[in-house]
């Protein structure tokens, strides 16, 4: 497979991903409009928020007539930005320019697909590619959705609700093939969705940092790497344990 | 009012993600502390996914959506192209709901 194949099926899986969050922008800017809300509201949201779950949850409960709740809600879903800045600074480099206009292009597809790649160089070019192209778009999108309305169509008639999901799942799914991550992944996102009917809105997502509790075995021996769990070659694999543990403690209790 | 909310929320969740990016200068982090970087991330989008796909609000979402995931996470797991992922799981789902499968 050469690197032009693989360039190019890059940009067309970004472009697909861009494609689709055009759409439900549009579908955005339209339904804010539709609550009766000025239309500035979802300009002015969507290129300042930049973070789609945050603001459809936030102008649900604006509209309602109630700010602070819209406020308390968004900043509890958006609070997973921190621990991707930390997985992705090291992409964003120690260039301050960078730093400060990469930070607001971080997105959950844009966490995904850098993470997806292997070599710093492409992290680097994924990272830059998916949030400028997002960025574009789904403003783009939105101000079709206010300037168009209703005429946009229903973003759910469309399918697209089980495009986003699926399209995360692609992404993080060859990570799964490591058992820790498997492990920690799957137990965070049940503990999520168990979650959600009894937290407020926004918490349940926070929630799957409990998945980093299964990477506490009780009694555990000092593990032996296994093919399918590959450990750095220079760390004792009894360090790996003990630190991991005596840190999941304050993760925890964030819940 | 409203535009003290969205520009509260703005900096908020701006500040969340620089922030981030900052302290992982700050923080010295042990090898085994660095790799749950990457599975805390796995496990924030992995939830993500999984409440978006199950869940409207804090009900259950019905069964259009979740089988067109299903359809799409199947691909995927075939290995299938990520854009064929996408459109696969949107075309399930909004096929069952035009057949009136919600």
């Amino acid at each position: 497979m050469g690197t032009l194949y693989r360039t190019r099926a890059q940009v067309r899986d970004i472009g697909a991903l861009a494609a689709a969050s055009m759409a439900v922008g549009a579908s955005f800017g339209a339904i804010t409009i539709a609550y009766g809300l000025p239309a500035w509201v979802p300009i002015v949201m969507s290129v300042t928020i930049f973070a789609g779950g945050a603001q459809f949850l936030a102008v649900g409960l604006l509209a309602a007539g109630n700010p602070v709740a819209a406020v308390v809600a968004g900043l509890l879903l958006n609070a997973r930005h921190l621990p991707f800045g930390l997985a992705v600074a090291d992409t964003l480099g120690a260039r301050w320019r960078d730093r400060l206009i990469g930070s607001h292009l971080m997105t959950d597809e844009t966490v995904a697909f850098t993470l997806a790649e292997s070599e710093p160089a492409a992290r680097r070019r994924v990272y830059w590619l998916v949030g400028g192209s997002l960025f574009v778009c789904w403003n783009t999108g939105v101000l079709l959705g206010v300037l168009l309305g209703g005429a946009t169509g229903d973003p759910d008639a469309l399918g697209l609700d089980a495009a986003f999901p699926a399209g995360l799942i692609a992404l993080i799914l060859p990570s799964l093939r490591d058992r820790s991550t498997r492990l920690v992944a799957l137990t965070g996102a049940a503990a999520a969705v168990l979650l959600t009917p009894f937290l407020p809105a926004g918490l349940p997502v926070m929630c799957a940092l409990l998945g980093l509790l299964t990477l506490i075995r009780p009694g555990s021996l000092p593990r032996h790497p296994t093919p399918a769990d590959p450990e750095p070659a220079d760390t004792p694999a009894g360090a790996v344990r003990t630190a991991s543990a005596s840190s999941d403690v304050p993760e925890g209790e964030k819940c | 009012m409203l535009i003290a909310a969205i520009l509260v929320l703005a900096v908020g969740t701006y500040a969340f993600r620089l922030s981030g990016v900052l302290l992982r200068d700050r923080l010295e982090l042990s090898a085994s502390l660095q790799r749950m970087l990457p599975m805390s991330a796995a496990a924030l989008l992995a939830a993500l996914a999984a409440t978006a796909t199950l869940m409207a609000g804090s009900e259950f979402a019905g069964f259009a959506r979740p089988a067109g995931v299903l359809a799409g996470t199947l691909l995927a797991w075939r290995k299938a192209p990520f854009v064929l992922v996408v459109i696969a799981a949107a075309a399930v789902t909004a096929l069952l709901r035009l057949a009136g499968l919600h």
